[in-house]
């Protein structure tokens, strides 16, 4: 909890009574600097200078169609990065947020297809299979007190193994068949990766579920008592339980919710491609953490936003696409994206530094 | 939450889910269309099997997990074990440390003969001759055309992925192509960077590379999209692996260009797609035969001592081209996942 403004209570000695305050820790500061302060500033304004970076050295990007494109890219990274997030806050991280999502593929498609089922039925069942994952990874971190990069590790290479293993044992191929033609496949199709137009360009449902999921996340965090235990758990766990915060229940949750949006991202690969094969989604979960850390979240957990990761996940997207917009030598693109990324990291560090400076 | 209500709800969830399954089966969930039960069952040729004695061999790839390419390798291995009466132990690591390690592995064993591929041969050297001097015969496949006789193997299955470039190269100057995008899913892998090579050799128009993130499928179709409408120019666009061929048709419609989809390799449903059309036409390397091939040979040599491609020459598997004349035949076998 290193960025909180409020004055710590019975540590240090308080002012002489009647006093005028000197030392300026309680003082008010300028809005402006009060603004800067906030988690989401730093990668706010590290976007905006990506944006206008490529707006300027990539012409392509300033057409409608491009920006639908690029937020289609973010938002895929975001709708897991929010979950992610909120996990990070929790003072939690989890490795097996990549292949999770190609796990909730895989089952849903090989449930539906191999039981000849309306394909809902397979989607219903790999929301619980994700939530199970999610409940597992919180379960087995609260009763063992291990650290979640040990536990979340082996759940990783176990869904790893499993997505290969069970697909190649039930399909006969390490991909799953085309569910395409199957009842229910077009009304899945509309909720997860339909898209609708606007003024001309084709924009996915996925933007749309993203900013909502955002918006929704923000909400808990900072308006219900959920988001206080979130907070909580990730600046100290037994201050936590000490106040009476129920931690195992945050902490599980937390997991579950991540479960959730693999489950989601899982579902819009799905029916977008209609196959999954099953050695993807390796090195994603990287992705997801870097979202998040870029849009201002603590690796430490206890402080970050939601909004945040949505800026974060943007400039992911927008660097990733602007490079191939620009026309640059695509040799470098992975120095391009790390250069790029860390710049923006920068910004974001200077001027939470600058704001909190005095 | 207080101890009776856990312990009640532990004792309810298997009704529940019993419940569940029975009401889903009930409610009439099931698909009319589509699914496991309008796939035909349509079994591999159950041929016979040689009366000659058990032999064990190891086929050691450089494969990395879930990939459908190896995974029709490895069948085609596994039809010619069976037919032969050997043994077929397969492993595989994309790491060459490792490989090398799997192929001491299958030299501890005693195999009577090891087939591999030479991804990135300098580091199998050692270990291929440390083989040979065990008296193992070591045959290639798939990938090190041009190392194979160097390192002292027996016989070579498989595609010189410059030759494999350069035919869809020539293909794509008869289709009237002017500007090809080549798509690396795999950044710094030889043989999909050849294969680019070998169609700027022979390709009269101007040939760009764009790499993507193959782990990713949301980013390979937005990289796609992207690079379509940064230039318009491009009028084909050339995929290394068949499922980035399927993704890169909606790149096409999602953009509205008017460029066409050629692909390196096969899958089932890529078929569907040259014969709907959205797909012009594939290089297939046939990886069931490079599998297939490989084993038999190790089979012919142990019990007749005959070397295919007469121990100087490799044998060819591919370039071959599946398009919309030809897609109908290969496709019945394409479904069973074997070509």
């Amino acid at each position: 909890m290193s960025m909180t403004q409020h004055a710590d209570p019975a540590v240090t000695t308080p002012p002489a009574p009647g006093s005028k305050e000197t030392d300026g820790r309680t003082a008010q500061r300028s809005l402006a600097l009060r603004l800067l302060a906030r988690p989401e500033v730093g990668v706010f304004l590290g976007a905006v200078a990506v944006l206008v970076f490529f707006l300027i050295t990539a012409p392509p990007v300033r057409d409608g169609g491009a920006m639908a494109n690029i937020l289609y890219q973010s938002s895929t990274i975001g709708i897991m990065a929010l979950p992610v997030a909120l996990l990070m806050i929790g003072g939690e991280f989890d490795l097996s947020a990549g292949v999770a999502v190609i796990t909730s593929a895989l089952t849903a498609s090989m449930i539906s297809y191999q039981l000849t089922m309306n394909v809902w039925v397979g989607v219903i069942v790999a929301l619980a299979v994700s939530l199970g994952i999610g409940f597992f990874n919180g379960w087995m971190l609260v009763k063992t007190g291990l650290p979640s990069f040990l536990v979340t590790l082996g759940t990783f290479l176990i869904l790893q193994g499993a997505n290969l293993a069970i697909t190649k044992w039930v399909t006969g191929n390490v991909a799953t068949d085309d569910i395409s033609n199957m009842d229910g496949f077009s009304q899945a199709k509309a909720l997860f990766a339909s898209s609708f137009e606007v003024g001309g360009v084709q924009v996915k449902i996925t933007i749309v579920w993203w900013l909502v999921f955002a918006a929704l996340a923000t909400w808990v965090l900072l308006r219900t008592k959920y988001g206080n235990w979130i907070f909580a758990v990730g600046g100290n766990k037994e201050s936590a339980r000490a106040v009476g915060v129920p931690v195992t229940f945050t902490k599980i949750s937390l997991f579950m919710l991540v479960g959730f949006g693999a489950w989601f991202v899982g579902m819009h690969n799905l029916f977008s491609f209609n196959t999954v094969q099953s050695g993807e989604g390796v090195g994603q979960e990287l992705i997801y953490i870097a979202a998040a850390v870029i849009g201002g979240c603590l690796l430490t957990g206890g402080y970050g936003s939601a909004i945040g990761p949505v800026f974060g996940a943007f400039m992911f997207g927008m660097v990733q696409q602007g490079i191939v917009y620009a026309g640059w030598n695509p040799d470098w693109f992975k120095a391009f994206l790390g250069v790029m990324l860390l710049g923006a990291t920068l910004i974001n560090l200077w001027v939470r530094q600058t704001a909190t400076r005095r | 939450m207080d101890r009776s209500s856990h312990s009640r709800s532990r004792r309810i969830a298997p009704f529940v889910a019993l419940a569940t399954a029975a009401a889903l089966a009930l409610a009439g969930c099931s698909s009319d269309s589509g699914g496991k039960k309008a796939e035909e069952s349509a079994e591999g040729a159950a041929a016979g099997k040689a009366d000659t004695p058990r032999m064990t061999v190891a086929l050691v790839t450089h494969q990395s997990p879930g990939d459908t390419f190896w995974d029709i390798v490895r069948k085609g291995a596994e039809a010619a074990a069976a037919k032969d009466n050997v043994k077929l132990i397969y492993t595989a690591d994309p790491s060459a440390g490792t490989q090398a390690n799997l192929v001491q592995n299958a030299i501890d064993q005693k195999v009577d003969g090891i087939a591999v591929t030479l991804a990135k041969p300098d580091a199998l050297k050692d270990v291929i001759a440390k083989a040979n001097k065990a008296g193992i015969p070591v045959v290639g496949l798939n990938s090190g055309v041009s190392e194979w006789q160097k390192l002292g193997l027996m016989e070579f299955f498989g595609q010189d992925e410059t030759v494999a470039g350069e035919a869809l190269g020539k293909r794509l100057n008869e289709e009237g192509a002017k500007k090809a995008v080549c798509v690396i899913q795999e950044q710094g892998n030889i043989g999909l960077t050849q294969r680019c090579d070998g169609v700027a050799k022979t390709f009269s128009g101007t040939v760009e590379t764009l790499n993507v993130n193959g782990t990713d499928m949301p980013s390979v179709k937005s990289t796609i999209t992207a690079k379509l409408a940064e230039d318009k120019a491009i009028d084909y666009i050339v995929t290394l692996g068949a499922p980035f061929a399927l993704t890169a048709t909606q790149s096409v419609s999602e953009s509205g260009s008017k460029a066409k989809v050629a692909t390196f390799d096969l899958n089932k449903d890529l078929t569907g797609a040259i014969s709907k059309g959205t797909i012009e036409f594939a290089v297939d390397q046939q990886p069931y035969l490079q599998g297939y091939l490989a084993i038999d040979s190790l089979w012919l040599y142990k019990n007749n001592g005959n070397y295919m491609g007469g121990g100087e020459q490799p044998v060819l598997t591919g370039p071959a081209f599946v398009d919309k004349s030809n897609v109908d035949a290969v496709a019945g076998f394409a479904s069973k996942g074997t070509r």
